[in-house]
């Protein structure tokens, strides 16, 4: 269980320091987490509260003089705060999305000062089942409580407010972080110009619950999950977490993408007529769950696809999206993929249908790709070239503002 | 500056409308009316340079084939829907025309008139399919599928119960003299309509 938690990060903003030649020159080089405290209790929508917690938090760019030009980036199922650059020159790789983040990037940060975070609950540095519950002296465990997207983005609000940001230019999210990007447009319409939702869903269908319910189960009978409390066994639910991202993998992909890559290719070129991986696709995805179970929590993963299971802004309103996103005021960029069977384009033209329906100003662009799910992270020049205009009209926007 | 077609069109549309328009290019029209008329519209769209103009201008557009269909519009739910110069190149301008007058209270179409003197004679003189500035392309890979004329244009609007509010046809340079105004069916090479149900 590779989670740390991050402790001796100083209160501050991070300041990017670029290494010169070791990094490409794209990059926003080499950054540093940091750690806020907050000690206001969150209450959230389970009905339990959060006495206090620490979230951690990565930036890039330079914040202008009036806060103005600040962009929020939010994180699905298995990301975190590290968006973009290195932690060190000896890094292998990147953060996450450190193809749209980033110097003449999409999201530009010679204009933009993005603030990107790890969510609470979450398995990277901000409070979690990982956690030491104050009361108990012990790991959290499966006592967290229940984290929802709403109260990812209250949290957000008192991070932007403990950062002077009063109003994001834009808050942007891929998936789950998509949910979030449209969860901030209807409970703080005056605090969000922009909206960025990519290969989201208004809320999941029967079938996507059904798959996080196959990971959860994985998770919940792996005979080292101790209720939850695998911590104080030293060990946790490895198998779990495998299948877990096993099938989860496997919805990230579309079927195209998957032949492509590995067809039916043996890896000893033929059959040895037993239950060891033999094909190539068996190799990547237990390599994958293996790398994934090493790096995440598991509990972090149960409460993560429960958030996306319980995402549904139309609740509030009677079931009403319309409703729910009549309460916006913000712009709206909707980005889906043709071979995204997880969020299918379908998904985002309810959002747009209905933002159309209630006059919101909206842009979508549906992406030709055989990438699936995952394309919204990958390098596919149409995107980033529509991604880029779209923020290159965000950026112009606040600059005119401001001068 | 826009462009002539889109000048006349503007000039159609009050302030503060709702508009759509189909097939909407880089925007200019919808920027255009925002800026100058407070209008909101949406563009629909399928071409990615297009769609990366609109957002440069911050012009609302939506990757959408026109040829599938506006099913996700509501009934009414825009003053004007806007189609420039695609009539000939949708795959049944029927079913797209009878969906703008769901869609929308008025419809404004333009369309490159089959009927004009010039393309007459091209076909008689030369027997071979028309090309001009207004129909650059070539039979074979021509997207204009579905050319019309003036004529045709105003028969199908009469048998679909179309009421022909305003009709405007000019030559190339978007001029509209005698000699168009008195049979715009020979001599307009541009036909630009507003009709209602």
């Amino acid at each position: 269980m590779g989670c740390t938690t991050i402790t001796d990060m100083p209160d501050t903003i991070s300041t990017n320091n670029i290494a010169a030649g070791t990094l490409p020159a794209d990059s926003v080089g080499i950054v540093a987490p940091a750690t806020l405290h907050f000690v206001e209790p969150l209450e959230l929508e389970c009905g339990r509260s959060l006495a206090n917690y620490d979230i951690v938090y990565e930036t890039y760019g330079t914040l202008n003089a009036d806060a103005s030009n600040a962009i929020l980036i939010c994180h699905a199922l298995s990301g975190h705060h590290h968006a973009a650059g290195y932690h060190s020159a000896d890094d292998k790789r990147p953060g996450w999305w450190d193809n749209c983040i980033g110097p003449g990037k999409p999201i530009d940060t010679n204009r933009f000062f993005v603030v990107s975070l790890n969510n609470i609950g979450g398995c990277h540095g901000s409070t979690g089942p990982a956690s030491i519950n104050p009361a108990s002296g012990q790991p959290w465990g499966p006592d967290f409580p229940m984290v929802t997207v709403k109260d990812w983005v209250n949290s957000q609000a008192r991070l932007a407010d403990r950062l002077g940001i009063h109003k994001w230019a834009a808050v942007i999210g891929g998936s789950l972080g998509g949910m979030q990007a449209m969860q901030w447009a209807i409970d703080y319409p005056e605090r969000i110009a922009h909206a960025g939702v990519i290969a989201s869903a208004p809320k999941l269908s029967a079938q996507n619950i059904a798959f996080n319910e196959v990971a959860r189960q994985s998770i919940l009978t792996d005979p080292n999950f101790y209720g939850g409390r695998y911590y104080l066994h030293d060990t946790y639910p490895r198998q779990g977490l495998i299948l877990a991202r096993m099938v989860g993998h496997i919805t990230y992909l579309s079927e195209d993408a998957m032949r492509a890559k590995f067809g039916r290719d043996l890896r000893a070129g033929r059959f040895h007529f037993g239950f060891d991986v033999e094909f190539q696709v068996e190799s990547y995805l237990r390599h994958q769950g293996e790398t994934f179970s090493q790096n995440f929590d598991a509990n972090t993963y149960l409460l993560m696809t429960k958030a996306l299971d319980y995402f549904d802004p139309a609740r509030e309103f009677e079931n009403s999206l319309e409703a729910a996103l009549s309460k916006t005021t913000c712009r709206f960029l909707v980005i889906s993929f043709t071979t995204d069977w997880r969020f299918s384009p379908k998904r985002s033209k309810e959002i747009v249908n209905e933002l159309v329906t209630v006059g919101r100003d909206v842009s979508y662009a549906e992406i030709d790709t055989d990438k699936g799910h995952d394309a919204f992270l990958v390098d596919i020049p149409e995107y980033l070239k529509l991604f880029s205009a779209y923020m290159h009209r965000v950026a112009v926007e606040v600059e005119n503002a401001t001068s | 500056m826009l462009r002539p077609d889109l000048e006349i069109i503007r000039n159609w549309i009050p302030d503060n409308s709702r508009v759509l328009d189909l097939g909407c290019g880089g925007g200019s029209l919808l920027e255009n009316l925002r800026d100058s008329k407070n209008c909101q519209g949406y563009g629909l769209e399928i071409a990615q340079d297009n769609l990366a103009e609109c957002f440069v201008r911050g012009v609302n557009v939506i990757e959408q084939d026109i040829d599938e269909g506006l099913g996700d519009i509501q009934d009414k739910r825009f003053d004007y829907v806007v189609m420039t110069q695609a009539l000939q190149a949708v795959h049944r301008p029927d079913l797209v025309l009878s969906e703008m007058l769901r869609v929308g209270k008025e419809a404004i179409i333009t369309f490159p008139n089959f009927g004009h003197w010039r393309v007459r004679g091209y076909l008689f003189l030369k027997g071979k399919m028309p090309v001009s500035r207004t129909l650059p392309h070539q039979w074979f890979d021509t997207p204009n599928i579905h050319l019309c004329t003036v004529s045709d244009f105003e028969t199908h609007c009469r048998k679909s119960g179309f009421q022909i509010l305003q009709r405007t046809v000019v030559d190339r340079d978007h001029q509209n003299g005698w000699l168009t105004k008195l049979l715009p069916n020979l001599f307009g090479e541009i036909a630009l309509y507003r009709v209602t149900r």
